[in-house]
C-alpha cells in the first residue's frame, strides 16, 4: 500500500521523509516537482501522478504537500483519506499543521507515523488510540519531562485498539460530566449577476465535545429528522437505529469529534440570508475600474448576521484598489490579488457599502470577466434549515451529565457572480 | 551520547538520530551503537531504536542479527502488545537470513490468543512475502487459517495479506464469504475498503449478472443515447416479464445489503468503495442509491473531489439518469482548482440532454468568461460536444461560438475556431457565412492550430467561397516560411485543393508554395509537398494516381465525433488507481465478467472438515428451496428409520440450531421455518444413513427415487449450522463412542463400507437434484416443487463432471471390480493430423477392465480423418518392445474425410509406465506412435472390507510404505472434492476408496496381483496424510506425486 511519505513545504523542500518498506530515494519527488512547476498554482497539482516505477498521490493542505509513494494498485481515495488523517492528527496534536511545528516535534511526528501505518497499511488512525500511545506535548508536560526524565510515550499500552469500540478508551474519568453539541449548517450557494439563486443547498455537521465518565451510551433524537436527506456518521453511530428510528445512538469517543454530517433535502427551499448589490466595471479607456458593493439582509430569521466578510479574487491586471468602506475595513493583497472586506456585524438600518476605484496595469487589456464575490457570514443560534435536536438521553452510567446544544449557521461556499 | 549510562542522554541522542533519519540524512554509521540499546527498558528509547533498526537493518544485515534474539524473547512475552510489536519490528527488518525465524514467528502468532497479535501476524505475512516470495505456499496456509478468524480486528489485515500474496486464490474466500459480509460493518474503516474491493472481485466471479434481462433485450443501460435509454425503460418492463426472471443469489444479496449502510461512512474511501461495489454488482435499478453519497463527497477535500468526480464522469457516461437530479452540484465555482473545473465540465456535458441543455448552456456562458483560460477553452470544447450530441441546439451553439470569435483572448478564439471547424464538418451546407467570417479573422489569429483549422475549412469548402479562398492562399504564400509546421501542411493542402478546383487563378500560387515546401526544413513538409506535386501536377511520370487526385483530395470526409475522454475508462474498475490514471497500474486485478453460469454456491457453506459428513453441505447447496412441505414428505418416507434414530436426531437439531442462532442472525425470520424443517431433514438423513447399514442393496435403490422428491435443501442450512454436531452424532452411531476423529480410524466397524455405499449412493442423487435446482432457479424461483426433477440434460457439463467425480466413489464401493467408473476423461494426443497426413488420433483410458485380457489396460483411440480424401486400411503395425502385448483393434477399412471412429484396444504395460510404441498404419503410410500411461491408469479397482484392508496394510509396512503429509487447498478438504481431485489426476480411478466414517479415504487396490493401498487421512484443518502401501516402491512414489498435486492445488 503506502510505501513512503514525503512532506514538502511550499517552496518545494522535502523536510521529512518516512519509509514503511524499503527506502525509496527522494529523487522520486522530482516528478512531482515537475508537475508542480507545470501547474503554477499549488492547488492545481493533480493529486495522482504516474512515474515510471511509482505512483505519487499527494494532498495539499495548510501550505504543505503530503506526498505518498505507492507502487501497486490501491484505491487512490484510500491514500488521500489517510493523508488527510495524518494531517488531522498532526493538527490535533500540535494545534496546527505547519512546517515549523512539525520540525520542532519531529520525533513525535515520526513516532505517530510509525504507529499509524504498518507496512503501509493503516494500523491506528483513531486519535484516541494514538494519544494513549504517544501523548501530545503540553507545556506542563515538557517541563515535567525535563525535570523527571519521563517521556511522552505512554507506558500503558493502547487498550482501545483491542476493544470493539476503538474510538473510546476504558476508564475515562471526569469530575464535571458534560456533553456539548454544535449543530453547524453551511449554505452553499451560487447567486448570479441579477441576484437570482442559481444553486443553493445546506450542508450540516454536528460537532460534539463529550467529556463523560465511564462508558455512556447516548441517544439523540430530532424534532424533524425528515429534513435530513443524506447523512454520514462517525463510526460510533449505530446504523441500524438510524435506519429504523431516525435516532442517533452511540457510545461517544472521548473529547472532540464530528458526530455526523448531513445534507438537507433539496425539496426545502434554501433561504439566502443576505443580498448583494454590486457593480464592478473596468473602463475601456484608461487603466482603471470602479467597484461598488452593498450588502443587505434578506431572510435572517430575526437574528443578526455576524462576521460578514467579502473576498474577491481580482483579475491579474488589477494593481491596487482605492476604496472607502462605510463599515469595517478592507485590504488588498497585491501579490495574491485578493481583496478582503471585513464588515463584521450587519446593521439593517445602515447597510454597509464599499466603493471606489481600481487601478489597472497600464497597457494590459481590460479584464473581460468580473471577479466573483465569496461571502462569509455567521448567524448564531439558528440552524437555517430549521433542524432541531429534541432530546438527548444517556444510558449506561448513573450520573447526570450537563448537556447543551448550540446552533450556528455559516456561509459555506457562497458565491456571487458578477 | 549513545554509549552513555544515563537513559536521558541516550534518549536525547536517539531523538537526534531520528531527526537525521527524518531529514533523509544517512545515520547508518551509528548502527552498532544504536543496536546495543535494543534491550533498553525505557519504552520511548526502545521505540526509537526500533525506528532506527527498521530503517537501516537492510543495509547492515550482520549487525542487525544481534538484535534478533531480543525480539525472539519478546515474542514469548505474556503481554500481547509486546508480543505484537516484537513481531512487527522483527518482520519489518528486511534481512533474508531470518526468513525461517519470521516464518516460525508468524505461524505462532497466527495462533495467538490475542486478536491484536494475530492482526500483526497478518501484516507480517505481507512483509515476509515481499522479502521472500518463495514462502508463498506456507504463507497461504497461514492466510487460510487467519481468514477463518472471527475477530473484526484481524479481518481487514488478513484480507489485505490475501490480496497481496494470493489474490487469485478465490477458493480460500468461499468459506469465509458470509462471515466477512456479516462482520463488515464492524471492521475498522481501512479494512472495510480492502474487504469490499476484494468482495467485488469475488462476487463478479461467483454470481450471475443481475443485469441480464436488461442486456438481453438490447436496450442496455450503457447506451449513450438518451432517447434509447428512456425508451428502454418501458421496453425493459415488457421484456422482463417475458424473460426468465432473474433471481439473485442470497449471498449476492447479503453482500449488497451489508455494504449499504457503509455508504454513510465518514471515510470517503469506504463510500467510494461501496459505490463501486454497487456500480459493478447491483441490479440496475438499485445503483441509484449511491449517487447521493457520491455527491456528498464533493464537499470533502479537493483531492477527494478530484477522484470522486473522475468516477462520476465515468458513471455519467453510462447512466446519465442517476446524476441528473444533482446536476447543480456540478456547477463550477470560481475557486475550484482547474482540474476540478474541467471534470465538472465533463460531467455537465455528459449530463446534457434536450431538457436541460438550455440551463447548461447558460452556465457554460458564464464559464467561457472565466479568468482561467484553460478552463474557458475546455468549456468551448464542451459546448462543441453538446452541439454535436444534441442536434436541437447545434445552431445556437454555433452562433454562440461565432460570437466568441470576436473575443479578445487568443486561446478562446483559437479554441472556438477549432470547435467550429468540427461542427461545420458535421453539417457543412449552409454555413458559408461563417467560413467567410473566419477568413476575415484569419489575419488576427496567431494560434497555429486555429490557423490550420481555418485553412483546412477553406480548402474543404473552397467551392462555397470561390473568391476568398484564393485570396487567403495568396496571403499564406507571403508568410509561408514563417508559419508553424501544421499551418504549412494545411497551406499545401489548401493549395492542392484550389489547384484542382480553380486552377486558372491559383496555378502559379500553388507552384510557388510547392516550391517553398520543397526546400522546407521539416521533412514532413518536404514529403507532403513532393506527394502533392506528383498527385496534382500532371506530367508523364505521374501514374494512375493523377486521375484520381480530385477524388483523393476532395473526398467527403466523415465528421469527427466529439467524445468524452472518459468514454473508455469503464474498462477499469471504478475507484482504482488504474481508473484514475486511465492506464493499467501495477498489480491491478482485472474485474472479471459475470460468469454465464453461477459456480457452485455450496462452496460458501461453512463446513467442518470431516470428510464423511461433508456430503451434507454439498448437497444442501440451495438453501432457499428448503420447503417445509417437501421436507415433511421426505420425513414421513423414512419414518421407520426415524424411530431408530430418534434420540440422535433430537441431538442434531438441538446442537445445530444453537449453532445457527450464532452465525445466522442475519437471516430473516421467514427462514425460521425453513430452519426447523431443514434440521429435521438433516437429522432424518443422518438416520437414514445409519439405518442403511443394516439394509440390503435393493432397498437402497428403491429409496433413491423417493429421495429425489426430497429437496436438497433439506440439508441446506447445515452449512451455517456447522456440520460439526451432525458429524459427531452420526459417527457416534457408527461407533459406540465418538472419540477424536483420528483415533476412530483404526477402530472402524466392519459395516462401514456398506454404510459408505449408502451415503455415497444418496449423494449423487441428491447432488443431481441440487444441480438441477441451480439451473432451475431462473425458471422456478423458489417454487416449492422440486419433485419434478428435470432430466439431467439440463445439467451443465462442468456440473456433470462433478457428478462423475461422485459416482466414482459410488461405484468403487460396490464390489464389482468390473463396473465402469467415470471420471473427467483426460484425452491425450496420439498422432497429430499434421504429422499423420490428415489422420489424427487421440487416446484416453476409459478405466474399464480390459475385455481382452485382465492384465491389459483398456485404451480407447479416436481416429479422425482430417484430410480431404478417405483413408483406408487403418491398422496397427510393428510394435516395440517386441514382447509388447497389444490387443489390436480390427483394421478399419475406410475412413471418410471428417469422419472419426473410436476403437478400443488393450495394452499390457506389465505394471510399468514405460511407453508402448507401435505403428499406426494406413494403406499408404506408417506412423510411429506411443502411448504412455500415467501410473494410476495401470491400477484396477477392487473393493475390500475394512478388516481386509488393515490386514493387507499390515503386510505392506516398512519399506513398502510411502507417505507424505500434504496441505490441501481448503476447497479440497471435502470428501467430494477429494475424490474429484484425485480422479482428475487419473490415478484414483482404479483404486477403491473405502472410507471410514470420520477420518479418511482408503483404497484397496490390486495391480495385476499386487495390492496397492492408498490411504488419505485428513487431520485438523487442511493437512492430510497420504499413505500408499505397495510392493512396488517406484510406483508408489509416482502415484504419490500424482495424487499430491491435484489435492494441494485448488
Amino acid at each position: 500500500m503506502i510505501h513512503s511519505l514525503f512532506l514538502i513545504n511550499h517552496a518545494g523542500d522535502i523536510f521529512l521523509e518516512k519509509h514503511w518498506k524499503s527506502v525509496i530515494s527522494r529523487s522520486v519527488c522530482d516528478y512531482f516537482f515537475e508537475a508542480k512547476e507545470k501547474a503554477v498554482e499549488p492547488e492545481n497539482v493533480p493529486p495522482v501522478l504516474q512515474t515510471p516505477h511509482h505512483y505519487l498521490i499527494s494532498i495539499y493542505r495548510d501550505k504543505l504537500f503530503f506526498l505518498s509513494v505507492v507502487q501497486t494498485e490501491v484505491p487512490p481515495l484510500f491514500v488521500i483519506e489517510f493523508l488527510h488523517r495524518v494531517a488531522d492528527t498532526i493538527q490535533d496534536y500540535f494545534g496546527e499543521c505547519s512546517e515549523s511545528l512539525i520540525n520542532d516535534n519531529v520525533v513525535t511526528v515520526y513516532e505517530l507515523l510509525e504507529e499509524m501505518l504498518d507496512n503501509g497499511f493503516p494500523l491506528a488512525t483513531e486519535s484516541n488510540v494514538l494519544k494513549e500511545m504517544i501523548r501530545p506535548p503540553t507545556i506542563l508536560r515538557s517541563v515535567v519531562n525535563t525535570l523527571t526524565g519521563s517521556s511522552n510515550v505512554g507506558d500503558t499500552l493502547p487498550t482501545g485498539q483491542l476493544s470493539s469500540i476503538p474510538w473510546r478508551r476504558a476508564g475515562v474519568k471526569y469530575t464535571n460530566n458534560e456533553a456539548y453539541f454544535d449543530v453547524i449548517e453551511e449554505i452553499d450557494a451560487i447567486v448570479d449577476k441579477s441576484g437570482t439563486t442559481v444553486f443553493a443547498e445546506i450542508q450540516g455537521v454536528i460537532e460534539a465535545s463529550v467529556r463523560l465518565t465511564g462508558m455512556p451510551d447516548l441517544s439523540m433524537t430530532f424534532m424533524n429528522p425528515s429534513l435530513l436527506d443524506d447523512v454520514s456518521f462517525h463510526p460510533c453511530v449505530r446504523f441500524k437505529r438510524w435506519e429504523s428510528e431516525r435516532a442517533l445512538s452511540f457510545i461517544p469517543p472521548d473529547g472532540n469529534f464530528t458526530l455526523m454530517n448531513y445534507h438537507v433535502s433539496s425539496q426545502n427551499l434554501v433561504t439566502i440570508p443576505v443580498y448583494v448589490k454590486q457593480n464592478i466595471c473596468f473602463f475601456e479607456t484608461g487603466p482603471c475600474g470602479r467597484l461598488d458593493i452593498t450588502i443587505g439582509p434578506k431572510q435572517t430569521m430575526g437574528k443578526t448576521v455576524e462576521a460578514l466578510m467579502v473576498t474577491i479574487h481580482m483579475p491579474k491586471a488589477v494593481l491596487s484598489a482605492n476604496l472607502t468602506a462605510t463599515q469595517g475595513n478592507y485590504s488588498y493583497d497585491f501579490t495574491t490579488k485578493v481583496l478582503v472586506w471585513d464588515i463584521g456585524k450587519l446593521n439593517p438600518q445602515k447597510l454597509p457599502n464599499l466603493r471606489g476605484s481600481l487601478s489597472l496595469q497600464s497597457g494590459a487589456p481590460k479584464p473581460e470577466d468580473n471577479p466573483s464575490l465569496n461571502i462569509d457570514l455567521k448567524i448564531q443560534q439558528v440552524a437555517i434549515s430549521g433542524l432541531k435536536v429534541s432530546r438527548l438521553e444517556m444510558n449506561g452510567e448513573k450520573y447526570k451529565p450537563f448537556k447543551g446544544v448550540k446552533y450556528l449557521t455559516k456561509a459555506g461556499n457562497f458565491q456571487v457572480r458578477t | 551520547m549513545l554509549e552513555s549510562n544515563k537513559e536521558s542522554l541516550k534518549l536525547e541522542a536517539m531523538k537526534r538520530v531520528v531527526g537525521l533519519i527524518s531529514k533523509g540524512k544517512n545515520a547508518s554509521e551509528l548502527f552498532p551503537a544504536v543496536v546495543k540499546n535494543v534491550a533498553s527498558k525505557n519504552i520511548e528509547l526502545k521505540k526509537l531504536v526500533y525506528v532506527y533498526l527498521v530503517r537501516y537493518a537492510e543495509e547492515q544485515q550482520d549487525l542487525a542479527l544481534l538484535s534478533i534474539s531480543t525480539f525472539q524473547r519478546a515474542l514469548k512475552d505474556p503481554n500481547q502488545f509486546i508480543r505484537g510489536s516484537a513481531l512487527r519490528v522483527l518482520s519489518s527488518i528486511r534481512v533474508p537470513i531470518i526468513v525461517p525465524i519470521m516464518m516460525l514467528a508468524i505461524k505462532e502468532a497466527a495462533a495467538d490468543l490475542s486478536p491484536y497479535v494475530r492482526k500483526t501476524s497478518a501484516h507480517a505475512i505481507q512483509k515476509l512475502y515481499s522479502l521472500d516470495p518463495e514462502q508463498k505456499e506456507q504463507l497461504i496456509e497461514v492466510i487460510e487459517k487467519l481468514l477463518k478468524d472471527k475477530s473484526t480486528l484481524v479481518a481487514g489485515s488478513v484480507v489485505m495479506a490475501f490480496e497481496e500474496v494470493c489474490p487469485d486464490r478465490i477458493d480460500l474466500i468461499h468459506k469465509n464469504y458470509r462471515k466477512l459480509c456479516n462482520l463488515l460493518v464492524d471492521v475498522e474503516e481501512w479494512g472495510q475498503v480492502v474487504i469490499i474491493s476484494m468482495l467485488t472481485r469475488y462476487a463478479r466471479t461467483q454470481f450471475t449478472s443481475p443485469w441480464k434481462e436488461v442486456r438481453h433485450c438490447g436496450a442496455t443501460f450503457d447506451e449513450n443515447n438518451d432517447k434509447a435509454f428512456y425508451d428502454s425503460d418501458s421496453e425493459d418492463k415488457k421484456d422482463t416479464t417475458e424473460a426468465k426472471p432473474y433471481t439473485m443469489d442470497p449471498d449476492h444479496r447479503l453482500l449488497l445489503r451489508n455494504t449499504k449502510p457503509l455508504l454513510q461512512s465518514r471515510n470517503t474511501a469506504v463510500v467510494m468503495c461501496v459505490a463501486q461495489l454497487y456500480w459493478h454488482l447491483a441490479p440496475t435499478q438499485e445503483v441509484n442509491i449511491i449517487t447521493k453519497s457520491l455527491v456528498r463527497l464533493l464537499r470533502s477535500h479537493r483531492e477527494v473531489q478530484y477522484i470522486v468526480l473522475q468516477n462520476i464522469a465515468t458513471m455519467s457516461i453510462q447512466r446519465k439518469g442517476i446524476f441528473e437530479p444533482y446536476m447543480k452540484s456540478f456547477y463550477v465555482r470560481s475557486t475550484d482548482a482547474t482540474h476540478i473545473k474541467t471534470l465538472k465540465l465533463e460531467i455537465l456535458t455528459n449530463l446534457a440532454n434536450e431538457a436541460n441543455i438550455s440551463t447548461i448552456l447558460r452556465e457554460f456562458q458564464t464559464y467561457v468568461k472565466s479568468q482561467d483560460k484553460a478552463f474557458a477553452a475546455a468549456t468551448i470544447q464542451a459546448i462543441g460536444r453538446c452541439a454535436t450530441n444534441i442536434t436541437d441546439v447545434t445552431d445556437t451553439c454555433l452562433s454562440g461560438l461565432v460570437l466568441l470569435l470576436s473575443n479578445r483572448d487568443e486561446t478562446v478564439v483559437a479554441e472556438s475556431v477549432v470547435v467550429i471547424k468540427k461542427l461545420l464538418q458535421t453539417q457543412p451546407t449552409q454555413h458559408s457565412e461563417i467560413i467567410k467570417h473566419m477568413a476575415k479573422l484569419f489575419d488576427n489569429i496567431t494560434v497555429s492550430m486555429a490557423r490550420a483549422s481555418i485553412l483546412w475549412l477553406m480548402g474543404e469548402y473552397c467551392d462555397r467561397v470561390p473568391k476568398i479562398a484564393p485570396d487567403v492562399l495568396r496571403k499564406m504564400a507571403k508568410t509561408f516560411t514563417a508559419e508553424e509546421d501544421i499551418v504549412k501542411l494545411q497551406t499545401v493542402n489548401l493549395a492542392a485543393k484550389l489547384y484542382l478546383t480553380n486552377s486558372k487563378q491559383t496555378k502559379l500560387l500553388t507552384q510557388y508554395i510547392l516550391n517553398l515546401g520543397k526546400y522546407d526544413q521539416s521533412y514532413d513538409i518536404r514529403d507532403r509537398t513532393r506527394f502533392i506535386r506528383q498527385l496534382i501536377v500532371p506530367n508523364e511520370k505521374s501514374g494512375a494516381l493523377n486521375k484520381y487526385a480530385r477524388r483523393i483530395l476532395l473526398a467527403p470526409k466523415p465528421a469527427p465525433v466529439l467524445e468524452s475522454s472518459f468514454k473508455d475508462r469503464d474498462r477499469f474498475q471504478l475507484g482504482t488507481l488504474s481508473h484514475s490514471l486511465n492506464t493499467k497500474a501495477a498489480g491491478y486485478q482485472e474485474l472479471s465478467d459475470w460468469p454465464a453460469v453461477a459456480p457452485d454456491q455450496s462452496v460458501r457453506n461453512v463446513e467442518v472438515i470431516e470428510p464423511v459428513q461433508e456430503w451434507a453441505p454439498s448437497v444442501g447447496k440451495t438453501k432457499k428451496s428448503g420447503k417445509p412441505k417437501s421436507a415433511d414428505k421426505f420425513y414421513s418416507d423414512d419414518e421407520e428409520e426415524k424411530k431408530e434414530e430418534g434420540s440422535e436426531s433430537s441431538k442434531d437439531s438441538s446442537s445445530s440450531s444453537s449453532e445457527e442462532s450464532g452465525s445466522e442472525s442475519e437471516e430473516e425470520s421467514s427462514e425460521e421455518s425453513e430452519k426447523t424443517s431443514s434440521d429435521s431433514g438433516k437429522s432424518s438423513s443422518g438416520s437414514e444413513k445409519s439405518s442403511s447399514e443394516s439394509e440390503s442393496e435393493p432397498k437402497k435403490t428403491k429409496k433413491a427415487p423417493q429421495k429425489k422428491s426430497k429437496p436438497p435443501a433439506a440439508f441446506s442450512d447445515s452449512d451455517e449450522n456447522g456440520n460439526g454436531p451432525v458429524a459427531q452424532a452420526s459417527s457416534s452411531s457408527a461407533e459406540s463412542s465418538s472419540g477424536s476423529e483420528t483415533d476412530s480410524e483404526d477402530s472402524d466397524p466392519p459395516a462401514t463400507p456398506q454404510k459408505k455405499k449408502k451415503d455415497v449412493k444418496s449423494k449423487p442423487k441428491a447432488e443431481v437434484k441440487s444441480k438441477v435446482e441451480v439451473s432451475l432457479l431462473d425458471l422456478v424461483d423458489f417454487s416449492p416443487a422440486p419433485t419434478n426433477a428435470p432430466p439431467s440434460s439440463v445439467i451443465s457439463s462442468s456440473l456433470l463432471s462433478d457428478l462423475e467425480g461422485l459416482s466414482l466413489s459410488n461405484i468403487s464401493s460396490t464390489m464389482q471390480v468390473t463396473s465402469p467408473s467415470f471420471g473427467p476423461v483426460k484425452t491425450y494426443e496420439l498422432l497429430h493430423h499434421m504429422t499423420g497426413k490428415g489422420l489424427s488420433a487421440k487416446y484416453h483410458f476409459p478405466r474399464q477392465p480390459c475385455l481382452y485380457e485382465p492384465s491389459m489396460v483398456a485404451v480407447q483411440v479416436i481416429l479422425t480423418n482430417g484430410s480431404d480424401h478417405s483413408l483406408e486400411e487403418i491398422h496397427i503395425g510393428e510394435r516395440s518392445p517386441a514382447g509388447l502385448n497389444i490387443h489390436c483393434f480390427n483394421a478399419i477399412e475406410r475412413l471418410e474425410p471428417e469422419a472419426s471412429v473410436t476403437v478400443s484396444m488393450g495394452i499390457d504395460f506389465s505394471d510399468s509406465t514405460q511407453a508402448a510404441h507401435f505403428q499406426l498404419c494406413t494403406k499408404e503410410d506408417q506412423f510411429s506412435v506411443s502411448i504412455q500411461p500415467a501410473v494410476g491408469e495401470l491400477l484396477m479397482p477392487s473393493s475390500m472390507t475394512e478388516q481386509d484392508y488393515s490386514k493387507e496394510q499390515g503386510k505392506l509396512l516398512g519399506m513398502n510404505e510411502t507417505s507424505a503429509t500434504i496441505t490441501m487447498a481448503t476447497a479440497n478438504t471435502s470428501r467430494l472434492a477429494i475424490s474429484k481431485q484425485s480422479c482428475r489426476c487419473a490415478t484414483w480411478e482404479r483404486c477403491h476408496p473405502a472410507r471410514t466414517p470420520s477420518t479418511g479415504l482408503r483404497g484397496g487396490q490390486s495391480a495385476v496381483e499386487l495390492w496397492l493401498l492408498v490411504c488419505l487421512e485428513l487431520k485438523e484443518s487442511s493437512t492430510a496424510m497420504l499413505t500408499i502401501n505397495t510392493e512396488k516402491a517406484v510406483m508408489a512414489s509416482m502415484l504419490l506425486r500424482d495424487l499430491k498435486q491435484p489435492l494441494v492445488q485448488a
